[in-house]
């Protein structure tokens, strides 16, 4: 049973209906890319808090390290340098999960409770239920859940919504030094928002904006950008976020069925062959799933 | 900082040079980034490399390596020259009228009075022209060719756009731009922070960079301002802690003068030292010293300091000559030095030129580390591959670690870079053995003053008559030490106009340091922290934040020093008459009877403005100094000096005088000046840093911080890269005089290269905070590649520009 403050709005490949009678308010995290100075202390806010270690790696000719998000790193800072109108600039993206309000990974999941939206927006996983089929990576326009070679779990931010859940903030805003990670209702963060971008405004950023990408339904994890016309120029941040449509297209099936919880039971073992191989599911499977799902719906 | 973190906030201008507080200093960064989101404050960043800082600043203005004060020359030049300063500010508060004696100058690079074969100045004619008066003659109107003012002018009048192009490789348009910025605070109600840290102070010329923004900061009446000052970012939570308690060893807590030979007794060194007045009606605050000075002996040895024995004044150990860092270890080098304490250092890896630091301490017979972590300098006889090539067969030098615990581990305060002196409390118990530092000296102080009980010794008497009245005596406390720091009275003191009145009672903790006396009667064990533990309690573990002025002065949190002043030389930011520069950020106003506002006044609280008493109170002219007499070892006006080991053949500005090429007066020891690199064979510039993921030796030892930034790695820019060869990622070999390191290369647009008196010169980027013992990648002491020099006067090592060469590894 959930927390009151942690309602759940959907469930993975559940149909029951989710709680409705309280009201929860919506949440967000607001990056200020133009405030962040890359000192990493959100990575390491987000390892301490989550008993997360990654493994000490190598330099590899960059400052980014890890280099990538990892399942046990849910987030990275991506550095890049750019020359925009003969002047130099490096940006710098805390990357991880951007909590859409349309979660692709959910709806990608056929793991019933693997993948839970909060109503206040946190999209969080519960790793108990998941049984490792990298769909949720597959869903995910932002590239972000990476599955675990030690238990084959798949894991990302949660948003620490342990900590939101008592009225906390999470790990990475309370460590942050500058104030560049900033936390609160949705509103409140556009607000905040507004105001940073008329500052960058004035100091000559025309372009500044609000990054809350309505592909997915706008986020839970919103940036405010220099150049928000180019979201492309901070280590491919999507311009466009949209949900696959092959997710689409296994959901829109999938959702008339109240019996997906035991299909997914019985798709189990083979969900789980396919993440001894390759994380990503490959067309093949992907194909032969649908097909089998078109003719359980017959 | 003579303002502090907070204050930061309070700047129009926020320009950072010789720092990059993004990178090592985060946390105080937001107040940088608070003021460009509530004051619409401008940031700017002049730095060799593109850094952090610069990656939210406005403006960013490359520089060359070394060529500091030929940049922040040509920033007084251009103030002087299109009158961006705040006349009446420069007028009243500085020595700007003050005539200097004729025979100052300057010709072709060098001052008056250079002695080559002593590489140091005679500085008798560094001075003032003196009055029948006994006072410093003036001259009001600045037209003098005499005064400070004009001397000033024509000795920046070569610092000109072009010969800073030219010298730093700064693009003109950027250097004019960046000058523009700083010339809109010289508006009374207009204000720049200077940040810096060790990007100015490791170098050779390191104190005269610093010296640069004093100057500017008083042209521009930026000087005891809210949101102005001069900020030295200290590098460690404490390192303004130590300094305030003689990590120098040419000081004394408080940074009192140590005595040495030249002065035999207590009379002779006070007159020598305490300094005389110089303008009429001005407070000449150091004329205290004896108060400070005498008091401290008390602290130290109480009953046995009597008015009868100079105070116990030879109990205080004669500074027998230079005891810098440098200096310890080349005497330690020419085997002068048989045992070694090393307390929280790791000078393998952080003094210049580890291979001589090496060969150092394989010269003792014994060390003994005290530190909470196994540190290299600890196995610096110990094989490590490639990194550490040594031979333990050959070493004799017999190897003690003391383990101890951590800042976490201990009760105790931090001092702040704003001299906010703040308590803390033990978190966790220490590990194993561990104990703490004053545990440790104190079990060493005990069982040395036994043995000289027992079995005598020279000199005995200054340790056996050690004020050591601890209620445990193997474990001074905490509280104890910092109650002893601020002292108390022995006797009743009075008030100096009423004799009567007792102002603080025998046996009371002090109140401040104006109730010092010099005839024994107080104890103090660091003037500068009294009133830190008055009779109130500990005014350090105050954390009341309330800030009524809205500046962040918050005067109930902490103490800062002196006496909980938390902005010096307040006093500047009123106009003569005590009327505020900018109402909107008061500091000090005059409130008709004594002096008020949101700051403990740097002024006799009832001096009346039309008494003239001028803010610059520690001075004995009470003003700021432009010219600033023979203090400073080089030259009273900052001049440009290439590094010992330059990318050019000549000092761009003495084109054909050998003698100014590099800094006249820095010291170099024998066979350091062999040891420095020429550029035919190291052609490019190199740079050392920290990382914000890393604090300096210690952090590599933490898996958390190596798991951020694991292994080392080298910046270069692109074109250079393209010329080797070499793309990130590559293993690269760098190359100086003294030695090798390896390390990933980092290729980036962030660093240009520049074009320096018609030549192309390269910036190699080298951070610190590897080594063979840690958590990260075991790899090399970027120290190995440094040189053995350092600023003439405080001897900082030039870790910031040498010259190196790189190739794939």
């Amino acid at each position: 049973m959930a927390l009151q403050s942690l309602d759940i709005k959907q469930r993975s490949a559940t149909t029951t209906p989710s709680t409705q009678v309280r009201e929860t308010i919506e949440i967000a995290k607001l990056i200020d890319v133009s405030a962040c100075i890359g000192c990493k202390a959100c990575q390491v806010a987000c390892s301490e808090w989550n008993d997360i270690r990654d493994e000490v790696g190598n330099c590899h000719g960059v400052y980014d390290n890890p280099m990538d998000l990892t399942a046990k790193s849910w987030t990275v800072m991506r550095f890049t340098e750019v020359e925009q109108n003969n002047k130099l600039e490096w940006l710098i993206r805390k990357d991880g999960c951007m909590h859409c309000a349309d979660p692709g990974c959910l709806k990608a999941c056929p793991s019933p409770g693997a993948i839970i939206q909060y109503s206040n927006g946190i999209v969080d996983f519960h790793q108990e239920n998941c049984i490792g089929c990298g769909y949720c990576v597959t869903g995910c326009p932002f590239n972000v859940p990476r599955i675990s070679k030690e238990d084959s779990k798949a894991y990302k931010c949660s948003l620490c919504s342990d900590r939101v859940a008592v009225n906390q903030a999470p790990a990475c805003v309370k460590a942050c030094p500058t104030g560049a990670i900033q936390f609160g209702s949705k509103e409140d963060m556009k607000d905040y928002a507004a105001k940073r971008v008329a500052d960058l405004k004035e100091r000559g950023y025309d372009q500044a904006g609000l990054y809350d990408p309505q592909g997915v339904g706008g986020t839970h994890v919103m940036y405010v950008l220099h150049h928000a016309d180019k979201p492309d120029l901070y280590a491919g941040l999507p311009a466009n976020p949209s949900i696959s449509p092959l997710v689409a297209l296994w959901k829109g099936f999938a959702k008339p069925l109240a019996t997906l919880a035991l299909a997914g039971v019985a798709l189990g073992s083979l969900f789980h062959y396919v993440t001894k191989g390759p994380n990503e599911v490959s067309k093949e499977t992907e194909d032969e799933i649908e097909r089998e799902d078109k003719e359980e719906a017959k | 900082m003579t303002n502090h973190w907070v204050d930061i906030k309070n700047a129009d201008l926020i320009f950072v040079m010789g720092g990059n507080p993004a990178e090592a200093h985060p946390c105080g960064f937001k107040w940088a980034i608070e003021a460009k989101k509530n004051r619409k404050a401008k940031l700017v960043v002049v730095d060799p490399r593109f850094n952090r800082t610069a990656s939210v600043a406005d403006f960013y203005a490359p520089v060359r390596p070394g060529s500091d004060i030929a940049f922040l020359g040509g920033v007084i030049n251009y103030l002087l020259t299109n009158d961006k300063i705040h006349h009446e500010y420069v007028k009243a508060y500085t020595n700007a009228s003050f005539l200097i004696n004729e025979g100052f100058s300057l010709e072709d690079g060098i001052f008056t009075g250079y002695n080559e074969e002593k590489r140091s100045y005679d500085k008798a004619n560094w001075s003032y022209q003196m009055g029948e008066d006994g006072f410093v003659k003036v001259d009001q109107t600045l037209q003098d060719p005499r005064c400070a003012f004009q001397l000033l002018k024509t000795h920046y009048s070569r610092y000109t756009p072009e010969m800073v192009a030219k010298v730093c490789g700064t693009p003109k348009e950027a250097f004019l731009k960046v000058c523009e910025y700083i010339a809109e605070t010289a508006a009374p109600d207009r204000t720049m922070t200077s940040l810096y840290a060790l990007g100015w102070t490791e170098h050779s010329v390191g104190s005269q960079n610093i010296r640069c923004m004093a100057i500017i900061q008083l042209l521009l009446g930026n000087m005891g301002m809210a949101g102005g000052g001069i900020n030295a970012l200290r590098g460690h939570a404490n390192v303004q802690g130590i300094t305030d308690f003689a990590l120098y060893a040419q000081n004394l807590p408080g940074y009192l003068a140590v005595p040495s030979d030249a002065e035999p007794d207590l009379k002779t060194f006070l007159d020598k030292k305490t300094p005389k007045l110089l303008r009429p009606g001005q407070m000449n605050f150091g004329q205290n010293l004896s108060k400070w000075y005498v008091s401290l002996h008390k602290a130290w040895w109480g009953d046995a300091a009597t008015k009868e024995n100079g105070f116990a004044y030879d109990f205080m150990p004669k500074l027998a000559g230079a005891s810098d860092v440098l200096s310890i270890f080349d005497q330690m080098y020419q085997g002068k030095i048989n045992g070694f304490f090393c307390q929280g250092f790791n000078p393998l890896a952080s003094v210049a030129n580890k291979k001589k630091v090496g060969d150092a301490l394989a010269k003792l017979k014994y060390m003994v580390v005290i530190d909470p972590l196994a540190t290299d300098t600890s196995e610096f006889w110990k094989p490590h591959g490639e990194f550490n090539e040594v031979n333990p067969a050959e070493i004799q030098t017999e190897v003690f670690r003391l383990p101890t615990t951590l800042f976490a581990e201990t009760t105790g305060s931090f001092t702040n870079s704003g001299r906010v002196i703040q308590w803390r409390w033990k978190a966790v118990e220490g590990p194993g053995d561990a104990k703490d530092d004053t545990e440790i000296l104190a079990g060493l102080f005990l069982r040395l003053k036994e043995m000289y009980a027992k079995d005598g010794g020279a000199y005995a008497e200054p340790i056996q008559k050690l004020t050591w009245a601890y209620r445990i005596p193997g474990k001074p406390s905490p509280e104890e030490l910092m109650m002893e720091y601020n002292g108390k009275a022995l006797a009743d003191v009075t008030d100096p106009k009423d004799p009567t009145k007792v102002l603080v009672k025998a046996g009371d903790q002090l109140p401040s340091f104006a109730m010092l006396r010099d005839d024994g009667s107080t104890t103090c064990g660091n003037w500068i922290y009294c009133g830190v533990w008055s009779q109130a309690g500990n005014n350090s573990a105050r954390r009341d934040n309330s800030d009524p002025s809205g500046l962040g002065q918050t005067l109930n949190w902490g103490f800062a020093w002196p006496v909980n002043r938390r902005i010096l030389y307040n006093r500047a930011s009123a106009d003569l008459a005590g009327k505020p520069w900018d109402a909107k950020r008061t500091v000090l106003k005059w409130l008709g009877d004594k002096w008020g506002g949101n700051d403990i006044p740097d002024m006799r609280p009832d001096a009346a403005p039309e008494q003239n008493v001028m803010p610059f109170i520690m001075t004995g002219e009470g003003v700021g100094r432009l010219f600033s007499l023979g203090l400073m070892n080089e030259g009273p006006f900052p001049e440009h000096y290439e590094p010992f080991e330059t990318p050019l053949d000549a000092n761009p500005m003495h084109p054909n005088n050998p003698k100014a090429l590099s800094n006249p007066a820095a010291r170099v020891y024998k066979g350091d000046m062999e040891a420095f690199g020429k550029a035919k064979d190291f052609p490019y510039v190199a740079t050392t840093y920290r990382l914000t993921e890393h604090f300096h030796y210690w952090t590599k030892q933490s898996r958390i911080n190596a798991i951020m930034q694991p292994e080392q790695f080298v910046e270069i820019g692109e074109e250079l890269a393209k010329e080797k060869g070499i793309v990130a990622g590559d293993k690269v070999k760098i190359r100086s005089n003294r030695g090798f390191i390896k390390g990933v290369a980092v290729v980036t647009k962030r660093i240009k290269a520049l074009d320096v008196d018609g030549k192309k010169v390269h910036t190699v980027g080298i951070p610190i905070h590897y080594g063979f013992k840690g958590a990260t990648k075991p790899g090399f002491i970027t120290n190995t590649l440094t040189p053995f020099v350092g600023d003439a006067n405080t001897q900082t090592p030039e870790y910031k520009a040498f010259l190196v060469n790189i190739e794939k590894a």
